[in-house]
């Protein structure tokens, strides 16, 4: 098991954000979480990779217990997240954004070698490798965001909302890179709200509401699952 | 709905051609061969140590100060310059809103006068010299001391506890029996050295050994600064001001960061505080006033946040403009007394037209050129 999340709540506030998620990733999988607006997607990205900490429960990645351990010594262990939305540094240029992807790793050449298959996934941001981060159209962004995610070599990627403001074209595309990224050996946590694409990827997948998990499965059965179908793909 | 109103076109024009020139400046610059660019620099800092000899400046127009004695004034621009770089540290590489950082200056000034001072209940009477590390010492613990707590912190909670500590400096420095109030500490040493005939190089009367000192000392320190924002250091600053949670999501240890401008700001401010002290030989009270870090603050932000020649020209200009106004009688009204009106405006229209200041850090551009060669190995 890559990634073991056990009974883990998470508090905003007074509020309750997460209810106990209980959660697993195992090696070489693409995992989807899917859920309507405000269910906890985001939220349960936050307590994985650091940024938000949990109020009680457990994760544990790579059979090591990191509750407790700083975002920036997750990413050390292989777990790196892609943010949502425009989480990319809007100053720098692409290329200088990559290169912070590779901010704990000290191999030269490998971090060449990975910047190199990056801008071969993603050859519009090859196009765009010397302008500022902020200047990118927002797909262009978010494939910036995935890039310097991959930079840093991770074992489990974790993705939130790749597919957000994309035009449809982009999603498939998207999509098509991040299956890519899976097949080349990274596994992947997905949190998205386009049920559709994520569910038809991703090998297992859970289904979130407000704070629980309440369905989970395969991600072709979670597909023709009726109330799944009701609630997320918009068929009656 | 709003129909779109097009802007000013006249005016539009007037702003490009400015910041093509501007640019095609910069870029001149950054083209130029590398012998230009040394000769030119060596040149400027010629300059300014040529600047405070009367010799010299006695031919440069309305350069010098009317109302004060222009040497005096170039020491206490070098000070403001040297303290412009170094919160430029904190506000403009590490995004960190210090509003409070002339209670650095305060900690390192009054650090020195405690330890030399014959007026100072401990009577250790150090010599200067000795002393200056310690108070570079003590203004970084004091940085890490403030940091601590609220660099963990989110949002505006440094701004207001770093208000709060420069204010809890000065009315300390005012009301405690220990720091003399008002009645300050006299006889702080000067820094050593003496010429052949055995007069001393720092005395009394010539301010100019003191500028040659806080000029040189800016270099240095110019030098460090620039070698850390080239660094790994460098770009985790740049990363936390733009995006602090994604700098954690690329694995930068932000708080250490974040500590790490914290402290070397503060320790520059206290290299200033004990060359103040070393120079005026009489520290009290009055010499800490918040309007100080307003002003060095503001400086940093006219020059050009996040940029070190923007901080040098900012914090240069800032204090030079308001010394220059000294003397000066328009129509029976003495500008001096009006000079942080005309400072307010100054900034106000600042802000309106140029907000991101007189030299922004555009360069940084440029200055990662380096990495990505080392990046793009394949290219």
């Amino acid at each position: 098991m890559l990634l073991e999340i056990e009974d883990v709540s998470l508090l905003y506030g007074r509020i309750q954000a997460l209810h106990g998620i209980s959660l697993t990733v195992d090696e070489g999988e693409i995992v989807a979480l899917i859920g309507a607006n405000g269910a906890g997607k985001s939220t349960t990205m936050r307590a994985i990779s650091g940024i938000r900490p949990v109020a009680s429960g457990r994760i544990k990645f790579a059979g090591e217990d990191i509750t407790k351990l700083r975002a920036d010594l997750r990413v050390r262990r292989g777990l790196c997240q892609a943010p949502e939305g425009r989480g990319i540094f809007p100053g720098m240029s692409v290329l200088e954004n990559l290169d912070m992807g590779a901010y704990t790793r000290r191999d030269k050449a490998g971090i060449a070698q990975d910047l190199a298959r990056v801008l071969e996934l993603f050859p519009r941001l090859a196009e765009r490798r010397k302008q500022a981060g902020g200047t990118l159209s927002g797909g262009e962004q978010q494939m910036l965001a995935v890039g310097r995610a991959l930079m840093s070599r991770p074992k489990l990627l974790l993705l939130d909302e790749p597919s957000m403001g994309l035009a449809p074209m982009l999603i498939q595309q998207i999509f098509t890179i991040i299956t890519e990224i899976n097949q080349q050996g990274t596994t992947i946590l997905l949190v998205e709200q386009n049920a559709q694409q994520a569910l038809a990827r991703a090998h297992r997948a859970y289904v979130l509401e407000t704070g629980r998990i309440v369905k989970s499965g395969s991600g072709t059965d979670l597909l023709h699952d009726p109330s799944v179908k009701e609630a997320y793909l918009g068929v009656a | 709905m709003t129909t779109t109103i097009d802007p000013p076109e006249r005016r539009e024009t007037a702003a490009d051609k400015l910041r093509q020139g501007r640019h095609a400046i910069s870029e001149r610059w950054h083209h130029a061969p590398r012998w230009v660019r040394w000769v030119l620099l060596v040149a400027v800092i010629a300059f300014f140590y040529a600047l405070p000899n009367k010799e010299f400046y006695q031919y440069l127009g309305p350069i010098p100060t009317p109302g004060a004695n222009f040497t005096q004034v170039m020491f206490t621009v070098s000070i403001y310059v040297l303290l412009a770089v170094g919160l430029n540290i904190v506000v403009g590489f590490a995004g960190l809103l210090d509003l409070g950082y002339f209670g650095f200056f305060a900690v390192g000034a009054y650090t020195v006068a405690v330890l030399t001072s014959p007026s100072s209940d401990i009577k250790t009477l150090w010599p200067w010299l000795l002393v200056v590390p310690i108070a570079i010492g003590l203004t970084m613990v004091s940085g890490v001391m403030l940091g601590t707590p609220t660099l963990r912190l989110r949002g505006d909670y440094l701004a207001l506890v770093t208000l709060g500590f420069a204010e809890m400096i000065r009315i300390a420095a005012v009301s405690s029996e220990f720091l003399k109030g008002q009645r300050g500490f006299n006889q702080i040493p000067h820094p050593p050295g003496q010429y052949a005939d055995g007069r001393p190089w720092f005395g009394v009367l010539d301010a100019r050994p003191y500028y040659w000192l806080v000029l040189t000392l800016i270099i240095l320190v110019v030098i460090g600064v620039r070698n850390l924002t080239h660094s790994r250091v460098g770009r985790a600053w740049i990363s936390i001001r733009e995006d602090e949670d994604a700098a954690q999501l690329m694995g930068v240890p932000t708080f250490k960061f974040k500590l790490w401008a914290f402290a070397s700001g503060a320790a520059i401010a206290g290299l200033a505080g004990a060359l103040f002290a070393g120079k005026q030989n009489f520290v009290n009270s009055q010499n800490f006033e918040l309007l100080n870090s307003i002003i060095i603050l503001a400086a940093v932000i006219f020059g050009g946040s996040g940029n070190i020649v923007g901080a040098i020209v900012g914090g240069g200009l800032v204090a030079y403009m308001i010394e220059r106004f000294r003397g000066i009688e328009l129509f029976g009204i003495e500008l001096y007394e009006y000079r942080f009106l005309f400072f307010g405006l100054v900034l106000v229209v600042m802000m309106i037209f140029r907000p991101q200041g007189l030299i922004p850090n555009r360069r940084r551009a440029a200055e990662f050129k380096d990495r990505r060669k080392e990046v793009i190995v394949g290219e």
